[in-house]
């Protein structure tokens, strides 16, 4: 059985333009950037076109873009390394963040740090009076996400970010879940530094990067062979180096289409569902086009997506990080959202190469699922 | 693209991926595209069941059990979470002492600086002139509060290969931590850490034919060593290393690492021959000086230096190879290397030392082709240089008393 992907949010098929121009770097041209022979300088100006295009498709100088091997990477390297040559103080992350901020910043409490978490309100938008309390505080950085993985809901980053400034703390943000899907303008969002990810925009896996303003005083978290300018050490990763930077170039070209397409598939299948009489989570609040996070009372969101994946639809309860665990959300409880109701949650997230039939095709089998699974749940009630 | 590529000969700097192994990588790029940790549907499946049969055949090739084996971006990531990791873990039971040896990678070196940057005390042992560690002097370095020591299997630039058996045995006795960066020895020596008395060790794929990008550390299981993580997130890798897999760079290193293992015998014997080769083709030229250990050396690895000629002009004037002098990682800089500084060589004599690395694909008519050019060349930069013309004239140039103008 062929399955249908409605999961773009934790990775995206690589697209055919990017493989193609990986290949040559895998085989052929397989030198490393660093070396001097023209193997390693053919390496290098790939590397540093790859560099402009991912500095062009977020509006920053290639000087900019430091190359990580993911965004958990950057993402860990922004906490760490921005705050490592600083006393303990504070660190402010929203209270819906990827566990790879939350978690380096929890990491710091041991030493002596005091990490802690940023309210939102029901629409998961972050709650700005909150921010501004904390920031009563001496405060070093804060970090808030520009989108949210499960709800797709966007920050008024520039807003954060005004508020942290005034208040003298550096400010991060993990972009990985707008990059290709919303205008992600770095000097416009006026923060010090941002992550993106490959392999969410159609590139390969094994390549990130964390664009930052140079005046940051930043720590490496990987030391060696003085790469990327001191701040990563090891290899550069070429091929996927290479394929990141098309993706970069693809995902701005394809960005309308995108929006237009996804968000039409969205509007639709959120039409049927709320027919089905399913609860949508953040659906009033500012959400990039693709994604769309749901429940349905009394079902259970783990049951449901296996039942869906048995009919042919790879959907997500939760982000896959956590998927291994039964948790309900941590975004959801943030949100105030009750755990009954959030331990039913299911994220469907669309990309280009999904069609209105196959959402015609999910609705029809929504529905015949959601009917056995009451009949079940009557029964041995 | 350049009219014709160079004869490559830096195979210690990367590899090109084997073919086998780009073709069992490509269907994971493209149909098998799930993320490792999505566990609600089958794209999510396959893709972390060839995750488990890499890790199977990276443990297999190194004598280890596949629960000991965690993904990692690189050796470079590899050797600084076994250094930081298990030094933070166990500083308050063991100490902050950390021994490791002056001629190990940077990725090493710097993250034991790193350590130091933080509070711990270091010493950078200094190898025999041969590039081995005398078991003596490492004894007495460990010191009472030593939690860690870090030694490498095979060095990158001279490609001797330290008896580590030994010096775990020491580290054991002494209750230290033991890492060992093996980047350069995956495929060229034999390892077994069934037997080795090692507790973590460092690996890449780009080494061994496999894609950058990717590496792994053993971590072993008894008994236990236990780390702390530097990368937090989604708790992947059992804790140890979150985030993502990069399936397609990890199939590629199973397979990189299973061809290793099945052709390791054969292509060591007929790599060793084209080093032998080369070896006994260039010490036809006068002056030149192998530098580190010839019997306890990895097969690929020939580090030379040509006395009597600049580094820089023997570098330009011998394009048609590709070779570096110093490791890729340091050859940004002019500085002469640190490791052969470390040998105890002089400046003269590490600036102008080339290391040649064959590999899987070097043919003998490559070797043939290196001699040649570099006895053309040598001879021809000795004609320019007065320093030779002295040395011919019988005058000691150590001797000479230079004015200062």
């Amino acid at each position: 059985m062929a399955h249908i992907f409605f999961d773009h949010n934790s990775t995206t098929a690589l697209k055919p333009e990017v493989l193609e121009s990986m290949l040559p770097f895998m085989v052929e041209q397989h030198g490393n950037a660093t070396s001097r022979h023209a193997y390693g300088r053919t390496a290098r100006a790939a590397v540093e076109r790859a560099r402009e295009q991912v500095a062009d498709a977020v509006n920053a100088h290639p000087s900019q873009v430091i190359f990580t091997a993911s965004g958990t990477e950057a993402n860990n390297f922004a906490v760490h390394g921005i705050t490592s040559n600083m006393c303990h103080g504070q660190i402010l992350t929203s209270a819906v963040e990827h566990p790879c901020v939350s978690r380096p910043a929890l990491a710091m409490q041991s030493r002596g740090w005091r990490a802690i978490d940023i309210a939102v309100n029901v629409d998961c938008k972050l709650d700005m009076h909150h921010l501004h309390n904390l920031l009563l505080t001496p405060t070093n950085l804060v970090s808030v996400m520009l989108v949210n993985n499960e709800t797709g809901v966007i920050q008024d980053l520039a807003a954060v970010a005004d508020l942290a400034i005034q208040h003298k703390a550096f400010v991060h943000t993990d972009a990985v879940q707008g990059l290709g899907k919303i205008s992600v303008d770095f000097a416009d969002l006026n923060v010090h530094a941002m992550t993106v990810s490959s392999h969410k925009i159609g590139g390969p896996l094994g390549a990130g990067a964390l664009i930052m303003d140079k005046r940051l005083d930043i720590q490496p978290l990987l030391h060696g062979g003085g790469q990327e300018k001191g701040l990563r050490s090891g290899t550069e990763n070429l091929a996927a180096i290479v394929g990141f930077g098309i993706a970069c170039e693809l995902a701005i070209k394809n960005l309308n289409a995108f929006a237009a397409h996804t968000q039409n598939l969205r509007d639709f299948c959120e039409t049927g569902l709320l027919k089905l009489g399913a609860y949508l989570f953040a659906n009033h609040a500012n959400r990039i086009p693709n994604t769309s996070f749901f429940a349905f009372p009394n079902i259970d969101g783990e049951t449901l997506v296996m039942a869906l994946d048995r009919k042919g639809f790879a959907v997500a309860s939760g982000s896959a990080c956590s998927s291994d665990s039964t948790e309900p959300s941590h975004v959801l409880l943030a949100m105030g959202v009750d755990t009954d109701l959030a331990r039913g949650a299911v994220r469907v997230s669309f990309g280009l190469s999904n069609t209105i039939n196959q959402v015609q095709q999910f609705l029809t089998v929504l529905e015949n699922e959601l009917a056995r699974l009451r009949n079940l749940t009557a029964m041995s009630a | 693209m350049s009219e014709r590529q160079p004869i490559y000969l830096d195979y210690s700097a990367t590899t090109p991926v084997d073919q086998r192994v780009a073709d069992k990588m490509i269907p994971f790029i493209t149909e098998h595209f799930g993320n490792p940790a999505s566990r609600s549907h089958p794209f999510g499946w396959t893709a972390e069941k060839a995750v488990e049969i890499a890790r199977e055949e990276v443990a297999k090739l190194v004598g280890a059990d596949p629960r000991e084996i965690v993904w990692t971006s690189g050796a470079t990531e590899s050797n600084n979470l076994a250094i930081k990791g298990a030094a933070n873990f166990y500083a308050s039971s063991k100490g902050k002492h950390i021994l490791t040896i002056a001629t190990e990678h940077k990725a090493v070196i710097d993250a034991v600086r790193e350590l130091e940057r933080v509070g711990f005390t270091a010493t950078y042992l200094q190898p025999e002139p041969d590039g081995l560690v005398d078991l003596a002097k490492f004894k007495a370095a460990i010191q009472p509060d030593t939690v860690l020591a870090s030694v490498m299997l095979v060095n990158n630039e001279i490609g001797v290969i330290q008896d580590i058996e030994a010096i775990g045995n020491i580290c054991r006795e002494n209750g230290v931590i033991f890492h060992v960066d093996a980047a350069q020895a995956t495929g060229k020596v034999a390892i077994n850490l069934e037997k080795l008395p090692v507790d973590l060790m460092s690996f890449s794929a780009h080494k061994t034919y496999g894609p950058k990008g990717v590496g792994a550390l053993y971590v072993r299981r008894k008994p236990r060593i236990r780390i702390e993580a530097q990368m937090h997130g989604g708790g992947h890798e059992r804790g140890m290393r979150s985030g993502t897999l990069a399936t397609h760079q990890i199939v590629g290193m199973g397979e990189a690492f299973r061809i290793a293992r099945e052709e390791m015998e054969f292509e060591n014997a007929r790599i060793r021959k084209l080093r032998d080769k080369l070896l006994h083709g260039l010490q036809t030229i006068e002056e030149t000086y192998v530098n580190g250990d010839l019997d306890h050396r990895i097969p690929h690895n020939l580090n030379i230096s040509f006395n009597y000629v600049e580094g820089e002009s023997l570098i330009m004037a011998i394009k048609d190879i590709a070779v570096s002098s110093g490791s890729a990682c340091t050859s940004a800089s002019l500085e002469p290397s640190y490791v052969l500084r470390a040998l105890g060589r002089n400046d003269e004599l590490a600036h102008s030392s080339i290391r040649f690395s064959i590999g899987r694909f070097t043919t003998e008519a490559d070797v043939d082709y290196t001699i040649e050019l570099l006895k053309n060349k040598v001879s021809k930069l000795r004609e320019l240089s007065p320093l030779w013309d002295m040395f011919k004239d019988g005058i000691d140039i150590s001797k000479v008393q230079w004015a200062a103008h």
